[in-house]
């Protein structure tokens, strides 16, 4: 018998069909993958079981938890619900808990609605459920405020919140997406053991097929809001009969062409980075005094040759977004020297710098952030421009941005466009465009695709190796996503609490690695072909 | 906590100091003889010129700003030049209605603002929240005077209960004064609430997007309870800060109001001290004026480190 039954679900907000005829099911103690791109439905399915909707969605078919028909049910008899016997973790942990309110309050208070407990009691329940989930009492007192937790452990509080009840049912929206590796292997496994001490069902939801692999007993995969194939994950996998499980499967597994590699090739480094430090100074202890500095990067050095693709990897937090500050020339060293194209860059001006901007470029991470919504895309592509020496005419710059697009395939028409018009993917293309209208010689990219899905992020690699073998542009890649360094580059750097720990050919670091904070980053690290392998083991 | 407790009240200080310089600095450039004045236009140069030496007029500006600036230290504020008594004396009097009907109607507006903008938010957009809404756009549109005029008609000329105008003083018993310092009150708590009412609802609206509400939703606590508990107190920081700037212009509308009502309070003696070029009145009141609004947002951002943790942490 069934926990959670979910069967014709249509839904629609306003005039957009969002759900069409989904059915899953979740029974008791199971663990249950729903696997989608962004904009399949995955979290409106969630939604729709906790009954917490926009406003002006509408649901028909039928979605049944524990006897309960929950499209029907009252708002006092879903609150019963919420929380006591449904428990839900969301994907952004560093939004999802209450700034101002203590996270023994925010434990506690969901213990106290539904069991009317006393203060006392609920707090008791809350500690053991933060000791449960690995937030002891010594370092996170209940006390403690969100801001004052990391990451990985404001996602422990949110899941902690939500099983503080032993809820029948779990729903996790992609909980570890927002979470380096090493975070995400420890949430999972804790999620693992959850499901066996209380014989709970989890809905699991993720765009990430190795995660789901790795978890789930049964899968059921979503695309624009219709299920395209459901059944026993490992089965489903493995044959992958169905063509969009195919597509999935190997656009996640996807390693671009690369005909010509660049090795570390003996002539002139492009990028040198010598013994690079930077402290930030501690926090202010008092009105006279501070907190011993914190070092972010601890004596780097690292030299990247043209056409070389060197990936950085490692842990949120070791420094390597600073480290990427300073080789951009947006942040000074504490000590040590920098050197694009033997030329330094620590330390000069503005208009010293402008040759080095010009042949240095960036890609970040967040592709809706990075643009000036009000702005036209004729005039974010042409915005490093301004590093040239001699300013393009109009028609010169149009041109120049037309090319561009052109180069990331585009098209030039989408030059006065607006960036709300483009998608995910699309909107990346365009940072990439952005980062090489100067023709650069070397692009940093931060974690260029780590907000983006499976098949999107594959053409996006495409693209990287593309410009790198047409247009020789070196890359230095900050990434914690291990699949990404193993696709396209030639070298890797693991960076761990400041410091380099272990480099070498990609390949072989990542077959071998041989320092502690390399192997944990491999360990940890999902691979869709590991994982099928394994639960086919498990299951003989 | 302290170093920022410190910092604000350091910033007050200096605050303080610079609108002092300020305030005696532009009623230095004024023109009008505050001894000609008193004397008339029929005094001779020589007898103004010995009053002008009396009034320690004549001496030098530095000499001249110490000596006031150290005078309110010790809340000595000097003498009217118009009715010969110390300072000192009219503003202890007059403040004694300006300052119930200013705290009255701040209290008032906020009673008046928060459960509108509550109810606003959660009905966003539907019709309850329309009409709440327009009539807090009115409620911005119309002068206070104008609503001074309508609640005069409607509870002293028609409904008789209330006085029309006038003060009583407070030694005639407290409820008869306070019954004169509802409808002033309520006239100028009415345009502060709409605007409060406004920035209520659209602080509360933004937080009520915020993914935190959601899991406080799944935790299973029914919608108001969420709006009370996990709404209001993440949407008070923009609140308090509209809160504390409001008083200053309570302050400036009990000038217009205290006329419309003939109360005697500090708006009156200052309109009354500015006709009557009596400078030293209208220093000291200015003064009054910018010390409670200086005071008023120190207080604010004191409040902001008690709603808001980070603040407490951060320094």
């Amino acid at each position: 018998m069934s926990l959670l039954d979910i069967e014709n679900l249509s839904l629609t907000i306003g005039n957009t069909q969002i759900l069409k005829d989904v059915g899953l099911s979740v029974a008791p103690g199971e663990v249950m993958g729903l696997v989608g791109e962004s904009g399949s439905g995955k979290s409106m399915t969630a939604l729709t079981v906790m009954r917490l909707l926009p406003y002006a969605a509408r649901a028909t078919g039928r979605v049944t938890f524990d006897g309960i028909d929950i499209l029907t049910a009252t708002e006092g008899q879903m609150c019963a619900l919420r929380g006591d016997d449904i428990g839900m973790v969301f994907q952004e942990p560093m939004t999802a808990l209450n700034p101002v309110k203590t996270i023994g309050e925010q434990v506690a208070e969901g213990i106290r609605w539904h069991t009317r407990a006393t203060r006392a009691a609920a707090e008791e329940r809350a500690r053991q459920m933060l000791d449960r989930v690995g937030l002891p009492s010594a370092k996170f007192p209940l006390s403690r405020y969100p801001h004052e937790l990391s990451g990985g452990q404001r996602q422990r509080v949110v899941i902690a919140i939500a099983c503080a009840l032993k809820p029948k049912l779990l729903i996790a929206d992609e909980p570890t997406t927002a979470l380096d590796v090493v975070l995400q292997a420890q949430i999972l496994d804790l999620l693992r053991d959850l499901v066996a001490e209380n014989r709970m069902g989890l809905l699991l939801i993720s765009h990430d097929l190795a995660v789901v692999t790795e978890m789930a007993d049964r899968i059921t995969i979503l695309r624009r809001g219709e299920v395209m194939e459901a059944g026993d994950t490992v089965r489903t996998l493995s044959e992958q009969l169905h063509p969009y499980t195919r597509q999935l499967a190997q656009a996640s597994m996807h390693v671009p062409a690369r005909p010509r590699s660049h090795g570390a090739n003996p002539g002139n480094p492009l990028l040198q980075v010598e013994s690079v430090t930077r402290d930030y100074p501690g926090r202010r202890t008092s009105l006279f005094r501070r907190a011993p500095a914190i070092r972010a990067v601890d004596d780097v050095s690292l030299s990247i040759t043209p056409g070389q693709s060197v990936a950085l990897v490692g842990r949120s937090g070791c420094g390597k977004s600073t480290l990427a500050r300073m080789i951009l020339a947006l942040d000074k060293p504490s000590s040590g020297t920098i050197r694009f194209r033997g030329e330094t860059v620590t330390g000069k001006s503005e208009a010293d710098l402008k040759p080095a901007r010009r042949d240095m470029q960036v890609v970040f991470q967040d592709p809706y952030g990075s643009f000036d919504p009000r702005q036209k895309v004729e005039k974010l592509v042409a915005e490093p421009l301004h590093v040239l020496d001699k300013k393009p005419t109009r028609a010169e710059l149009r041109e120049m941005v037309a090319h561009a697009l052109h180069e990331v395939g585009l098209d030039q028409r989408d030059m006065d466009k607006y960036p709300h018009e483009f998608s995910g993917g699309q909107r990346q293309r365009l940072s990439i465009a952005r980062a090489i209208i100067t023709r650069p010689k070397l692009v940093v990219a931060d974690e260029p695709v780590s907000a983006l899905d499976v098949s999107i992020r594959a053409q996006i690699l495409d693209l990287f190796a593309e410009l790198n073998q047409k247009l020789g542009i070196a890359y230095l890649f900050i990434t914690h996503d291990l699949t990404v360094a193993r696709a396209i580059t030639d070298e890797v750097l693991i960076m761990h609490e400041g410091k380099i720990v272990e480099r070498g050919k990609t390949s072989e670091v990542l077959g071998h690695p041989q320092s502690e904070a390399a192997r944990a980053l491999v360990m940890a690290a999902p691979d869709l072909h590991r994982a099928i392998a394994k639960r086919m083991q498990e299951q003989g | 906590m302290t170093a920022y407790l410190l910092k604000r009240l350091a910033i007050s200080v200096v605050t303080l100091a610079l609108a002092s310089m300020v305030v005696f600095a532009v009623l230095e450039i004024l023109p009008g003889d505050p001894a000609r004045l008193m004397l008339g236009m029929n005094a001779s140069a020589d007898q103004v010129e010995l009053l002008r030496n009396q009034m320690g007029l004549n001496a030098p500006l530095v000499w001249r700003y110490l000596h006031w600036a150290g005078g309110l230290l010790n809340l000595d504020l000097g003498r009217s030049y118009t009715y010969s008594v110390p300072v000192i004396d009219l503003v202890r009097e007059r403040l004694a209605v300006s300052l119930p009907l200013a705290l009255i109607a701040l209290a008032l507006s906020t009673i008046i603002a928060i459960p509108i903008g509550l109810f606003s938010a959660s009905r966003r957009g539907r019709a309850g929240d329309t009409i709440a809404m327009g009539a807090a756009q009115l409620g911005v549109a119309v002068p206070n005077f104008w609503f001074a005029l309508m609640l005069i008609y409607v509870f002293a000329v028609w409904l008789r209960l209330v006085p029309a105008g006038g003060f009583s003083g407070w030694g005639a018993g407290v409820w008869q004064a306070l019954k004169s310092l509802l409808l002033p009150a309520v006239a100028l708590a009415l345009p502060q609430a709409a605007i409060l009412a406004r920035v209520t609802r659209s602080a509360l609206i933004e937080v009520l997007n915020e993914d935190y509400i959601r899991t406080a939703r799944a935790k299973g606590l029914p919608y108001r309870t969420v709006l009370w508990r996990h709404a209001l107190r993440n949407a008070m920081i923009p609140v308090l800060t509209i809160l504390g700037l409001q008083f200053a212009f309570l302050l400036a509308g009990t000038i217009i109001i205290e006329n419309v009502f003939y109360l005697p309070g500090l708006g009156r003696l200052v309109f009354q001290a500015i006709t009557q070029r009596d400078l030293i009145v209208v220093e000291s009141v200015v003064m009054l004026l910018v010390a409670a609004v200086i005071a008023v947002n120190l207080i604010v951002d004191l409040s902001y480190a008690v709603v808001d943790p980070r603040l407490r942490s951060r320094q």
